[in-house]
């Protein structure tokens, strides 16, 4: 592996493991908000929505409190995994994901809303419980919106740098992501390896965003 | 198989609607029971409570031995657990499963080996076997109606619940939908409570009808029962072109079951009709009578049971005309040469009846 290759596929990885992460979390979290009532739903939606507003240092800031060494969380992640998870790529992976569920809940909550509930109305009087009815009616109802908001989850936590550096570092070749090593690069003025990351990168994204979008279309008609 | 129910439930007034109070209380056996009225009266609210996509303020809801909501005992079904079919204005297929994928979702509940053949059966029998791969965008409108009432068979339910299935047909879907709510209605042993506003949907459907008004039932009766007798003006007028007469009784012949009737036309001069006998009326009461529009006659001369009347306007109808007179008389009658110098109104005496009577 080169200092070319490597900050790419890590950035990959990273991206794709936190787009699973944040899908998970993210459908849970906008079906609960689209809905279900009650106290509090409000105020849960404003924290889902913080990640979006912080600044990335704030947001890694949190996160670093949140999982350092001596903090619950931290402790309980190194009594199982036996390695503290700051400063790994472990934890960019949770950086990503962090970032990106606020993309996800927005896109897929209004893809919920916007579904005609006559339809779950009808599943209902059908006998089938609620379960059945988010993955064989809502789900694939909402399936634009979902779709496009995992495609822009994947972009988010493919190009995260601020919470990623604060979090997981800048150690190259162990959690060096692709964003971070452009940065780098700028910096010790390698402007052709810099260049060079950033062509992947938008092209990558490109190909996935377009790839989707022609998905989406073909399933449509 | 009965239905049976006391609802209430109250519709805060809200930026966007007045407040509503829904209060109604029947029964319905097997065959179909028409909820008629106005929009707004209730109807759709009182099936969606039924099926429980909504909660009742008071009351309870039996169906068969089966205790579907109850205030005070703190029971209240899921929509799942009522195994009430309902089938919903709108079309409900879902978009993006083929007809069979539809029908199947429905079955699911059932033991899988007879599943497929309980869907085959369904697709026989509703004509639905060169459309059952497709999906419902790319079926026409009929196929989709007998779909979706085939996809809510399949589940087996205790009741159906429908919610004006016929808007937005054509006049030959609308036949066809209603030669199948017949057919269901003979062979099928449950209660199947049908929405509409369209009367003629609930004379030719309705075993029973319930008249909703402002969220109350104004009157529970066979559909001709309420066509000959509806219990007060606003059910007249709801049957339309209702004329509604104040008369005084002259005088009352029971053994030649005849009365003589003094009747104004809107202010106008008074005459005297021939009507049948009323009984539980005296000489001298004043009574409302209500008259059907295309019941009465339009003649260019005097005679029996006729009265004079000033002709307004006269709007064509695809199959009538409609006469106005002055004093909100109104009269269908078939087209022909009518252009009289004078018009006379005659009321046949079996066409008089008193409001509210029964």
């Amino acid at each position: 592996m080169t200092s070319f290759t490597f900050p790419l596929l890590l950035s990959l990885k990273i991206a794709a493991i936190s787009t699973v992460f944040s899908v998970v979390a993210g459908l849970w979290l906008a079906w609960v908000l689209a809905n279900r009532a009650f106290p509090g739903k409000e105020f849960l939606d404003a924290v889902v929505t913080l990640p979006l507003v912080f600044p990335p240092t704030v947001l890694g800031y949190y996160l670093l409190v949140l999982l350092s060494k001596n903090s619950a969380l931290g402790r309980v992640y190194e009594s199982v995994f036996g390695v503290p998870l700051v400063f790994t790529w472990q934890a960019a992976v949770v950086a990503a994901t962090i970032h990106a569920i606020p993309l996800l809940v927005k896109s897929a909550r209004a893809g919920f809303e916007q579904t005609d509930p006559v339809f779950e109305r009808a599943a209902r009087s059908m006998g089938a419980n609620e379960w059945r009815i988010f993955w064989r009616v809502t789900l694939p109802l909402a399936r634009r919106a979902v779709v496009a908001a995992g495609v822009i989850a994947f972009a988010r936590s493919l190009g995260d740098f601020g919470a990623t550096l604060m979090i997981a570092g800048d150690i190259p070749f162990r959690t060096q992501t692709a964003a971070i090593a452009i940065y780098d690069a700028v910096e010790s003025n390698n402007t052709r390896l810099a260049a060079a990351l950033t062509l992947v990168l938008s092209g990558v994204t490109l190909l996935i965003a377009y790839t989707a979008n022609r998905i989406e279309h073909r399933r449509a008609r | 198989m009965k239905l049976e129910a006391r609802i209430a439930k109250h519709l805060p007034e809200s930026d966007d609607s007045a407040g509503f109070a829904l209060d109604v209380e029947f029964s319905a056996s097997p065959g179909i029971t028409v909820l008629f009225g106005p929009s707004g009266a209730g109807k759709t609210l009182t099936l969606d409570l039924i099926a429980g996509f909504a909660r009742p303020d008071s009351g309870r809801i039996l169906l068969n031995d089966v205790l579907l909501f109850d205030a005070a005992a703190k029971v209240f079904l899921k929509p799942q657990d009522r195994d009430c079919g309902y089938v919903s204005q709108r079309d409900s297929l879902f978009p993006h499963m083929t007809l069979r994928q539809n029908l199947a979702f429905a079955a699911e509940r059932r033991p899988r080996l007879e599943r497929h053949r309980r869907v085959q059966e369904m697709i026989d029998r509703f004509h639905l076997a060169d459309v059952a791969g497709r999906r419902p965008a790319s079926v026409s409108g009929g196929q989709r109606q007998r779909c979706s009432i085939a996809r809510t068979l399949l589940t087996g339910p205790k009741a159906l619940l429908l919610d004006e299935p016929a808007t937005g047909l054509d006049a030959n879907l609308r036949a066809e939908l209603f030669q199948i709510l017949l057919e269901l209605r003979k062979e099928l042993e449950i209660p199947l409570l049908y929405v509409t506003h369209d009367l003629d949907e609930a004379v030719m459907l309705g075993n029973r009808m319930l008249v909703y008004e402002a969220g109350k039932i104004v009157q529970a009766a066979e559909p001709q029962m309420v066509l000959s007798r509806p219990a007060n003006a606003k059910v007249a007028q709801m049957l339309g072109h209702a004329n509604i007469l104040e008369a005084e009784i002259l005088a009352l012949d029971p053994g030649r079951d005849t009365s003589r009737l003094r009747v104004s036309l809107g202010g106008g001069p008074m005459g005297e009709l021939r009507g049948p006998y009323l009984p539980g009326h005296l000489i001298g009461d004043r009574v409302r009578l209500v008259l059907r529009a295309d019941e009465l006659r339009v003649h260019g001369s005097g005679g029996e049971n006729r009265l004079p009347a000033v002709l307004e306007k006269t709007v064509e109808r695809a199959r009538m005309t409609e006469f106005r007179f002055a004093g909100d008389l109104v009269v269908l009658a078939s087209r022909g040469e009518r252009d009289f110098r004078n018009w006379f109104v005659e009321f046949p005496p079996e066409g008089l009846r008193v409001l509210g009577a029964t």
